[in-house]
């Protein structure tokens, strides 16, 4: 028991950062039909730069918020530069623009910052919490409760606030949202710098215990990617459960069964999953339109 | 351009091209291309000609490489039959997961042969026993150089794999424009244009796809498969998810709807590594950019755009 809680906890922090990932998928694909896959990018952004403040002498609070508006206007440029101009491509040529994308901010992340594995100090010192026989790290709890409040935000924000709405209403119908009023250039700005600043935000609270260095992006993309689409994409409760089941699994598959196959057996499901339900577990079946 | 004329016109490249070579070592290069792009042109039969998209192509890939390292080793077998039996395994596999899979649409089927992909790659990994894990394992050496040698014709190994896989590239070249123009070509390439439409005229479209799929994973295994034979040497990035990138990208930079695109995009794809090695540390930064760009200002790919611009002028 103590050891299915261990696995339980570590499963949780790893699918917090999936589900935050999934969540920046989510937003950008409700406004643009896009999945960016540079979406990891955000993340190791987030990491880096926060190191590297932080290495220069200013107070980690201050580097993690400089990080965070770094990568939201790295997302605005994004948005800008690759993603505008190619609006109404195919979904392969789509999917290349951000996976040259991908590599374009890699291959200057080692520019600018270097090669090497980066960490700061957990924001809350390291020394274990028990729980009913098991252990948490501190920042682990930072993880999780950050990936809830990002949800509980993203929620409050679609569904209470006029902007919100304005964002699913462009998601919905670019035209007609542009003749009631709507600036859907705005939104597409606002969507890509909100799911980089998420990205970041994950990178920010993930760095202490995973580190990071200029390649981690690809991987967190692929997972995030995954867990969104096993949620049923452009739906945030989806990337949430998405994003947290495919952590459980790894964790759980780690613990019990072996360690090389983690990976495996999250990608098992997905396939079992798509195949029953190829719209994911909370996705709306769409009606195709001839 | 008719089939035979771009037949020609790639049969007269492969043997010319040599004359121009400065040193051996452009053999290598040469029958890297042409590697690549045996697989590229299945890619754009699966996705330029039935629309198809796939992420974990190198998956097939990386079948076809093993069981030429593997099978000789184990069961004894020449590795020219390995050849034979990894392109029917992969065949044998496609089929059986192509069903389901293309069911899907759009993204889920892109994260679904992900998926796969990533299967292929991870047991190859870690199965260390049988494979080497991630070091890789040596494959047993084709034989045929020496029997080419007591007749009398003795050739360099990278002369003797530019041969030979430029030939499996025209024959390869040759099975896809001719699948282009036939009545399943024609099928494929009516689903792509509209599943709902083709469905009203008749065509099978389930089926269709999966006669794609599985087209495109032989294409893929016999990529593998040259590879380990003229490396002597495999690891697992042959399966990676990088390399189903780098074919899909090859397939969609050069031009995804035609068979010369897709080898030309194959060419430029081999080729930009070995010249941005000069830019050192700015190579990953060029490589983005111009994925980025040619497929915001040339959608149609490389060699289409270029050709239509061509035609334009000439007008």
């Amino acid at each position: 028991m103590d050891a299915f809680l261990q696995f339980v906890f570590s499963g949780l922090t790893v699918g917090a950062v999936y589900a935050l990932v999934a969540l920046g998928f989510t937003i950008i694909y409700n406004a643009s039909d896009v999945v960016n896959f540079a979406q990891g990018e955000f993340v190791m952004l987030g990491g880096m730069i926060t190191w590297f403040a932080h290495d220069a002498g200013l107070p980690l609070w201050a580097a993690a918020l400089i990080a965070i508006a770094l990568t939201s206007l790295v997302g605005v440029a994004l948005n800008k530069l690759a993603i505008e101009p190619a609006r109404g491509a195919p979904v392969i040529s789509i999917i290349i623009i951000t996976i040259g994308a991908s590599i374009l901010i890699q291959g200057a992340a080692q520019l600018v910052f270097d090669k090497q594995i980066h960490r700061y100090p957990a924001f809350s010192g390291d020394a274990p919490i028990e729980v009913m026989g098991a252990t948490i790290l501190p920042q682990s709890i930072w993880v999780i409760l950050g990936a809830l409040a990002v949800f509980v935000a993203l929620w409050l924000f679609f569904t209470r606030t006029l902007m919100g709405k304005a964002v699913l209403a462009t998601a919905n119908n670019r035209l007609a949202a542009q003749l009631v009023g709507i600036d859907t250039g705005g939104i597409m700005t606002l969507s890509f710098a909100l799911s980089a600043a998420i990205g970041a935000l994950a990178g920010v609270l993930v760095t202490p215990i995973t580190l990071v260095s200029y390649d981690v992006g690809v991987a967190l993309a692929l997972k995030g990617f995954a867990g969104a689409m096993l949620g049923g994409m452009g739906n945030p409760k989806g990337a949430l459960v998405g994003g947290l089941v495919l952590g459980l699994l790894e964790a759980l598959t780690a613990g019990y069964l072996s360690s090389q196959y983690k990976d495996a057996v999250a990608f098992i499901v997905i396939l079992g999953v798509l195949f029953v339900m190829p719209q994911g577990l909370f996705g709306k079946t769409a009606a195709e339109r001839v | 351009m008719s089939k035979w004329i771009q037949l020609a016109i790639l049969a007269a490249l492969i043997a010319i091209l040599p004359v121009f070579f400065p040193s051996g070592y452009y053999y290598r290069i040469g029958a890297l291309v042409f590697v690549n792009g045996i697989a590229v042109l299945g890619l754009v039969i699966l996705i330029g000609f039935a629309g198809q998209i796939s992420l974990g192509h190198a998956g097939f890939a990386g079948i076809g490489a093993y069981a030429c390292a593997l099978a000789p080793e184990q069961f004894g077998l020449h590795p020219a039959l390995a050849l034979l039996l990894g392109a029917v395994l992969s065949a044998g596999i496609a089929a059986l997961i192509g069903r389901p899979i293309l069911r899907l649409k759009g993204y889920y089927l892109a994260v679904a042969t992900l998926g796969f992909g990533i299967l292929v790659a991870m047991t190859i990994q870690n199965e260390r026993a049988l494979t080497g894990g991630p070091d890789g394992m040596a494959v047993e050496e084709l034989g045929l150089r020496d029997l080419l040698r007591d007749l009398g014709w003795r050739v360099s190994g990278g002369e003797f794999w530019y041969g030979v896989c430029g030939i499996a590239l025209l024959i390869g070249a040759w099975i896809a424009l001719n699948l282009r123009d036939s009545p399943t070509g024609r099928a494929m390439r009516a689903l792509h244009g509209s599943e709902i439409a083709s469905r009203t005229l008749g065509i099978d479209v389930a089926r269709q796809k999966l006669v794609a799929f599985v087209i495109s994973a032989v294409f893929a295994s016999v990529s593998g498969s040259l590879l380990a034979l003229q490396n002597r040497y495999i690891t697992p990035d042959v399966a990676g998810f990088m390399h189903s990138i780098e074919l899909v990208t090859m397939a969609v930079l050069g031009g995804a709807g035609s068979v010369m695109g897709g080898i030309f995009g194959a060419a430029i794809l081999t080729l930009l590594p070995q010249v941005l090695t000069v830019l050192a540390d700015y190579e990953q930064v060029v490589l983005g950019v111009i994925m980025v760009t040619v497929m915001i200002f040339m959608p149609q790919g490389l060699l289409p755009s270029i050709a239509r611009r061509l035609r334009r002028t000439r007008k």
